[in-house]
């Protein structure tokens, strides 16, 4: 043992004094900011110019959807999804509070996860971004001609929607999977029943060609697992989608325990072209359910909630030949699909090794009939059978795997914190990258297509510890971008993010950009309130309501002066904003409004509600930086007591 | 004389790390003099497991850096490169033969797994002693087997009052920031 301790003392020594200089070699490192090379001219975006992919990254419990450009970092656009959002106002304005409703009523919050962008033919279009909210199982939509939330549909029977929001080729569907498993319909009973009688619904949403209107096709209802991460099939594999199972167990206490006791747990692969082709000849089973179906229109710049009554169910056994599980070691999270098709990658969160499955095996085994029982009726196949191969060792807790364009799988490790290149077919570990720290989910534009860009990619961290200035106990989450385009991944750049970047979707800029856009023109707009000609200007009482008609523009509101409104009156502001110019905005703020304020696009129009509680002289401003005489666009509202005789006027430009 | 030759070794090892302390280093800003105070760190290392943090309970590796019983495992983590594993999230737990534990193999097994071209085996018994999970002894008990972070199940007796995990008497128990710390009696070597 002496011996050994010795060894060890020179060993150590040795390490000690290789590292003293070994300083010239690293890459990643903090305080040299993994500036190797020219780290910094790869980042570089000179002002003025543009970045050259957009990276939507899910702000995680905030709710929201940001913004980026890659690769400079910079934060574009928040876009208020499930969350409100002051600086939009939305979910304050009566146009978009409809967006927030639910089954269960108004739901100001959500937990954003998974965006996806729509495509044709397996490849990114650009048109949309899906999203999927957890807690409050919904879908939305976000249009990429406005960058704003288009709609959002709730999930009825679906508790925890996190194998979500995933978009098959053409985006003929999009995918959404209960995590939890609860009683279908939802009922009375006890909890430790739970196993052989909870149900997890599989949701198809089949989403319009052209509008992109998003309605259940049908629900799935399957065994009571935790479906935890979900993909489609690329190109060969199109027509199926894959859904990563754990606590197959059925446990439902103490699942850190109980639901590790399985060595394996599926992937379950659905022929959802099998089952489209069943509902369509009139299968399965509409049963009631109630959910909100929320959409928002460009025209009437307002959105409408309406409460759904019925969905179609299939069961699995209804529709032989359509899903089968494939095993897989160790509670998998991340469920991947090669841009070939052919590669089905389960990321075993508890395992060192990452499994993959085949395609083709798959398919030949559901022919050949060779299957290792079943569970509830669901044919298991033999794991040996449809095994394509597996990356040993790879590292620590591997969550979810993207890929490149020439053949390599980049995979996410939380537990060894690092990022892992591997070779798809050969199955051999190419390079690892640590990262700062504890990456959940990693992302390459088109990462998930059969189009990837493999130029970057961005590693999604949970931990930053001490990466940044510290804030207080709360400090930043973050986001790692590497070039990926050589032989080893080289770290680029950190930067913050808003949230929890809990996923991603890239798309190169040139895609997009080029829909944006610029104003919302007057001469369409069909809000009911719109004022589109200053003639049109004006204020009405009804009983108790007073609704202004009331225009902006550079540097004025029309009307600026109003009497005539009362103690104990709802007064309406439904302003509409008359500039046709690109990136001229306007906003108005009220004192004493406890509803909110407004940010009002280039021929839109919105509206806030006040209750003045007090008789005097209240003013109100524009509060967005509109012009040169932006201090000067202000006004007064004339309020009298309850039962005064004062009258209704407004004005201009009068003395 | 074990007791010197420890110490030795630590003294060793300080030396060694003080060394590099006052050196000049190239930093991404320009050239700066890092601070002595933060550079009690090895250079080369990087990650979570060299933040400087006095606030937090410690974690799995401070605890194990801090036991003077555990000397040996302290080594062989390092050797592996492990320390970043050790600190993050988690939880885990860690099942740390006591130096003991150590000498208890047969002669010559610690020098082997210590050298360079035996990392990857070090790492994989080190990683038999890791479980992703946060459970007292007494909890312990409800389980039959666990999986180990290396990728094997090891098993979980009890016999009376104690709890052996892969054959491994569990001795104390320390709970970490990060999870816990099981002191045990024997290296639990993985099956394959």
């Amino acid at each position: 043992m002496k011996k050994a301790i010795n060894i060890l003392v020179s060993l150590i020594m040795v390490a000690g004094l290789v590292s003293c200089n070994n300083d010239g070699n690293k890459r990643g490192n903090k305080g040299q900011g993994g500036l190797a090379g020219n780290a910094a001219e790869k980042v570089y975006v000179a002002p003025g110019e543009h970045d050259e992919f957009y990276a939507f990254v899910s702000g995680g419990f905030s709710g929201q959807l940001a913004v980026y450009g890659l690769p400079s970092g910079r934060l574009f656009k928040v876009i208020p999804v499930f969350s409100q959002d002051p600086e939009k106002a939305y979910g304050y304005n009566e146009e978009s509070k409809p967006m927030l409703e639910t089954s269960y009523g108004f739901v100001p919050w959500g937990d954003a996860h998974h965006p996806d962008i729509s495509q044709t033919n397996g490849e990114l279009d650009g048109r949309w971004v899906f999203i999927n909210e957890n807690n409050t199982p919904r879908i939305a939509r976000i249009d990429l001609t406005t960058f704003e939330t288009a709609e959002i549909l709730e999930v009825p029977n679906s508790a925890g929607n996190h194998s979500s929001s995933f978009v098959t080729e053409n985006t003929e569907y999009v995918v959404a999977g209960t995590r939890f498993s609860v009683p279908i319909p939802q009922r009375d009973m006890p909890i430790k029943d739970y196993k052989g009688n909870f149900k997890g619904a599989l949701s198809f949403i089949s989403v319009a060609p052209e509008t992109g209107r998003m309605a259940i096709k049908f629900q799935l209802l399957m065994p009571g697992f935790d479906y935890d991460l979900s993909h489609p099939g690329r190109d060969k594999s199109h027509g199926w989608f894959f859904f990563t199972t754990y606590n197959t167990e059925e446990a439902n206490s103490l699942l850190e325990v109980n639901a590790s006791q399985n060595d394996k747990d599926f992937i379950a692969a659905v022929n959802w072209k099998k089952i489209e082709e069943y509902v369509n000849n009139g299968g399965g089973t509409k049963v009631p359910a109630k959910y909100a179906h929320n959409v928002y229109s460009d025209e009437t710049h307002s959105a409408t909630s309406t409460i759904m009554d019925e969905v179609l169910t299939v069961n699995p056994l209804d529709v032989p030949g359509a899903i089968f599980f494939l095993p897989t070691p160790k509670s998998p999270h991340g469920c991947d699909v090669d841009p070939t098709g052919e590669y089905i990658v389960g990321n075993g969160k508890l395992s060192a090794d990452l499994t993959v499955h085949s395609f083709t095996k798959m398919l030949a085994a559901i022919e050949n009939k060779k299957f290792d029982g079943e569970a509830y009726g669901i044919p298991i196949l033999k794991f040996e059978d449809v095994l394509a191969g597996t990356v040993k060792q790879a590292g620590l807790g591997p969550l979810h795997t993207e890929f490149d364009d020439k053949g390599n799988a980049y995979t996410s490790f939380f537990i060894s914190s690092e990022v892992v290149k591997w070779k798809l077919g050969s199955w051999e570990v190419e390079d690892r990258q640590p990262v700062f720290y504890s990456v959940g989910h990693v992302m390459i534009p088109g990462g998930n297509s059969r189009k990837p860009f493999g130029k970057y990619l961005l590693s999604m961290n949970k931990i930053t510890k001490d990466r940044y200035l510290p804030t207080g106990p709360e400090v930043t989450q973050s986001a790692q971008l590497f070039d990926i385009s050589g032989d080893k991944m080289e770290l680029l750049l950190d930067f913050p993010t808003i949230g929890e970047p809990h996923y991603a979707a890239g798309i190169p800029a040139d895609i997009v950009a080029k829909n944006s856009k610029q104003i919302f023109k007057l001469s369409e707009n069909k809000h009911p309130y719109a004022t589109i000609t200053d003639g049109d200007a004006k204020v009405e009482r009804k009983g108790n309501e007073v609704h202004i008609y009331m225009t902006m523009i550079r540097s004025h509101f029309n009307p600026d002066n109003i009497e005539g409104v009362k103690v104990g009156d709802k007064v309406f502001f439904h302003v509409t904003n008359h500039e046709q110019d690109y990136d001229v905005p306007h906003g108005i703020s009220m004192i004493g409004a406890n509803t909110s304020e407004l940010l009002i696009m280039p021929g839109q129009t919105e509206t806030f509600i006040w209750e003045p509680k007090l008789p005097g002289v209240w003013p109100f401003y524009c509060t967005d930086f509109c012009s040169a005489l932006h201090q000067e666009m202000q006004g007064y509202v004339r309020v009298s007591p309850a039962g005064s005789g004062t009258e209704l006027k407004w004005s201009l430009g009068e003395d | 004389m074990k007791t010197i030759i420890k110490s030795l070794f630590v003294l060793g090892v300080l030396l060694v790390f003080s060394a590099c302390k006052n050196e000049p280093k190239n930093e991404a800003t320009g050239t700066v003099l890092e601070s002595t105070e933060n550079s009690n760190a090895e250079t080369a290392k990087q990650g979570q497991a060299f933040i400087e943090n006095d606030e937090s309970k410690p974690n799995v590796l401070q605890i194990a850096i801090g036991s003077s019983d555990h000397t040996t495992l302290v080594a062989a983590v390092k050797a592996a490169g492990l320390e970043n594993s050790l600190v993050n999230a988690g939880p885990l737990m860690v099942f740390a033969p006591t130096n003991a534990a150590f000498d208890a193999l047969p002669a010559g097994t610690v020098e082997n797994l210590l050298k360079p071209e035996n990392k990857d085996q070090l790492a994989s018994i080190l990683k038999n002693h890791v479980t992703p999970g946060n459970y007292s002894k007494e909890f312990l008990k409800k389980f039959k087997k666990l999986g180990q972070a290396g990728g094997e199940s090891i098993s979980v007796e009890v016999k009376g009052e104690d709890v052996y995990v892969g054959g491994a008497k569990i001795l104390a128990s320390i709970p970490a920031g990060n999870g816990i710390v099981h002191v045990v009696d024997k290296v639990i070597l993985p099956v394959n």
